[in-house]
C-alpha cells in the first residue's frame, strides 16, 4: 500500500542527498584550494558553509515534524532518526571543510612547506568514503556501509604517516613549525571527515538492520595528537 | 513466533495451543502466548484478527453462548489451573481475573453498590468489610477523591471517564490477579484516556494486565510486551520496545508502520 507519508520520506531523502552532494563539493573544493593555493576558492567554500547549515536546520525541522505528527514506527522510525543524525554528521563535515580553508588562507601567507603527497591521497580516499556512505544510505546497503567503516583504517594510517613526517620537519627546522602545525591540522580535519563518514555508515547499518554498531570496538589505529 | 528473553519475569498466565471455535468457525488457531506478572501485555492486530476472542477466553466469556468450544489450555499460575477446562467454574475464574470493556458499563446502581457487587456475590455482607473494599478499590482506580462524598449517587450520572474508572474499581474489588482490558479508552476523550493509561501503569505494580487496543501509540506507551495477531494466529510476541523499533517479522513491520493491506 502506498502511503501519503512515503512521499514525505522520499522528499526527506532527496533533501538529504542534495545536502550530501553539497558537502562532497565543499570538501572537494577545500582540497583543491589547498593543492592550488587558491585563497579565493577557499573563501568561497567558507562562504557556502551557511548553505549546508540551512539544509541541516531544514532537515531537522522536517524530521521533528514527522516524529510529532506521524509517530513513525519500526523502519520508518529508524529512517527518520537516522536522517536527523546523518544531517548532523554532514553539517560537521562541512564545518571541517571550512576549517581546512581557513588554514589554507593562513598557509598562503608563506611559501609552500613541501609538495603535498599524502594529504591529497587521504582526501581522495575520504571523499570516496563520503560518497559511498551516502550511496549506502540511498540503496539501504548495509554491506557497503560496513566497507566504508573498514576503510577508515586506511585514512587513519595515512594520518599517522603525515604526522610523523611533519614532526620531523619541525625537529629539523623550527622555522617550519607554523606551517607544519597548520598542515597537521588539515590532516586531522580530513581524518575527522572520514570519521564522520564512518559514523554515517554505522547509522545506515542501524537503519537497515536495527542493530546499533557504534562504539562496539575501539578504533585500533586512531591517530593520536 | 519469535523467541524472547524473559529470564527476569514471572509467568502469570499462558495459553498453550489454544484453539477456539464459534460453532463450526475456528477463530483462534493454536495460540501460545505468555502473560507475565506485573507487566502489561498488549494485543494488537487488525479488526477480526481474534484479539477480543482471545481476551475473552481468559474470562470464560464465551461460555455464555452455546456451541462455542475451546481446545488447548489457558494456564493460570501459580496453581496451574486450566482456566478453559470444563471442570473449572467460570465464576471462580472471574473472581481471579477481572475484565473492563470498551464501553463503560456500570450497573444501574449506586457507585458504592457497583464496587461492592463482586464481594456481595462472594458472600461478604459485613458493612465494615464492604466499606473497606469499596474505598480501597476506588482509591486504586483513582476515583475515590471524586466520588467519596456521593457514594450513594447513581453510577449512571458519572462522566464517561469516571464510569470507566468505576468499572476498573469494580474489577479491582475482588483483588484479581489478572486484569483484562478490551479497548478501554476507545470511547473516551484524550484526557480521560491518559488517566486510564496512567492508571494501567500504576496497577501493573500489583497485577498482570492484558490490554487489547487499536491505538498503536497506546500499546507502545503502556505495555511491556506486545503480541501481534493476524487471522486468529500469533505472528509475533516481543518486548514492546522491540516491536515498535525493530520487529522481527515483516508482517508486524507492515502493520506497525501502517503499510498493511
Amino acid at each position: 500500500m502506498q502511503r501519503h507519508i512515503d512521499q514525505e520520506f522520499s522528499d526527506l531523502k532527496d533533501r538529504l542527498l542534495q545536502m550530501g552532494a553539497l558537502v562532497e563539493e565543499q570538501i572537494d573544493r577545500a582540497i583543491t584550494a589547498m593543492i592550488e593555493r587558491d585563497a579565493v576558492l577557499a573563501g568561497e567554500v567558507i562562504e557556502r558553509d551557511m548553505l549546508v547549515n540551512r539544509f541541516d536546520v531544514e532537515i531537522d525541522e522536517t524530521c521533528i515534524r514527522l516524529l510529532a505528527l506521524q509517530a513513525p514506527a519500526a523502519k520508518d522510525l529508524r529512517f527518520v532518526t537516522t536522517a536527523m543524525k546523518i544531517s548532523t554528521e554532514l553539517e560537521r563535515m562541512s564545518d571541517l571543510a571550512e576549517n581546512i580553508c581557513e588554514r589554507v588562507i593562513e598557509l598562503n601567507e608563506e611559501p609552500q612547506l613541501k609538495p603535498y603527497i599524502d594529504l591529497p591521497r587521504m582526501a581522495a580516499w575520504t571523499m570516496k568514503m563520503v560518497h559511498e556512505t551516502l550511496d549506502a544510505f540511498v540503496r539501504q546497503d548495509a554491506a557497503l556501509a560496513r566497507k566504508v567503516c573498514a576503510d577508515d583504517d586506511f585514512v587513519d594510517n595515512l594520518t599517522h604517516q603525515l604526522f610523523r613526517e611533519l614532526v620531523s620537519f619541525m625537529i629539523e627546522n623550527p622555522a617550519t613549525i607554523t606551517r607544519a602545525i597548520r598542515l597537521t591540522f588539515i590532516g586531522k580535519y580530513i581524518e575527522r571527515i572520514a570519521d564522520h563518514a564512518t559514523n554515517i555508515g554505522e547509522l545506515v547499518i542501524y537503519m537497515v538492520e536495527g542493530k546499533i554498531v557504534r562504539h562496539m570496538t575501539p578504533p585500533a589505529t586512531s591517530p593520536t595528537l | 513466533m519469535k523467541a524472547l528473553d524473559v529470564s527476569q519475569t514471572v509467568l502469570k498466565a499462558e495459553s498453550q495451543g489454544l484453539n477456539f471455535f464459534y460453532g463450526q468457525a475456528q477463530a483462534l488457531h493454536g495460540l501460545s502466548l505468555p502473560v507475565y506478572d506485573r507487566c502489561v501485555t498488549a494485543l494488537i492486530g487488525p479488526s477480526g484478527c481474534g484479539k477480543t476472542t482471545y481476551l475473552r477466553c481468559f474470562n470464560r466469556m464465551h461460555d455464555l453462548y452455546p456451541g462455542n468450544r475451546y481446545e488447548g489450555e489457558v494456564i493460570l499460575y501459580p496453581d496451574r489451573v486450566n482456566i478453559v477446562g470444563p471442570e473449572v467454574d467460570p465464576i471462580e475464574v472471574r473472581m481471579r481475573i477481572g475484565m473492563v470493556f470498551q464501553k463503560p458499563n456500570p450497573f444501574p446502581k449506586s457507585i458504592y453498590e457497583n464496587v461492592a457487587y463482586g464481594m456481595r456475590i462472594r458472600g461478604v455482607s459485613s458493612k465494615a468489610d464492604l466499606d473497606m473494599v469499596v474505598e480501597r478499590a476506588l482509591q486504586e482506580a483513582a476515583l475515590w477523591g471524586e466520588v467519596k462524598d456521593r457514594l450513594q449517587a447513581s453510577a449512571m450520572n458519572l462522566s464517561g471517564g469516571q464510569q470507566q474508572r468505576l468499572c476498573i474499581a469494580r474489577a479491582l474489588a475482588t483483588s484479581p490477579e489478572l486484569l483484562l482490558f478490551d479497548e478501554p479508552t476507545s470511547a473516551l476523550d484524550p484526557t480521560a484516556t491518559s488517566r486510564i493509561e496512567e492508571l494501567v501503569t500504576e496497577l501493573k505494580q500489583k497485577v498482570a494486565i492484558v490490554i487489547v487496543t487499536h491505538n498503536m501509540q497506546q500499546a507502545a506507551r503502556v505495555s511491556d510486551h506486545t503480541a501481534f495477531m493476524y487471522e486468529g494466529r500469533l505472528v509475533e510476541f516481543n518486548r514492546t520496545e522491540k516491536m515498535f523499533t525493530n520487529p522481527s517479522v515483516k508482517l508486524t513491520e507492515d502493520y506497525v508502520t501502517g503499510r498493511f493491506g
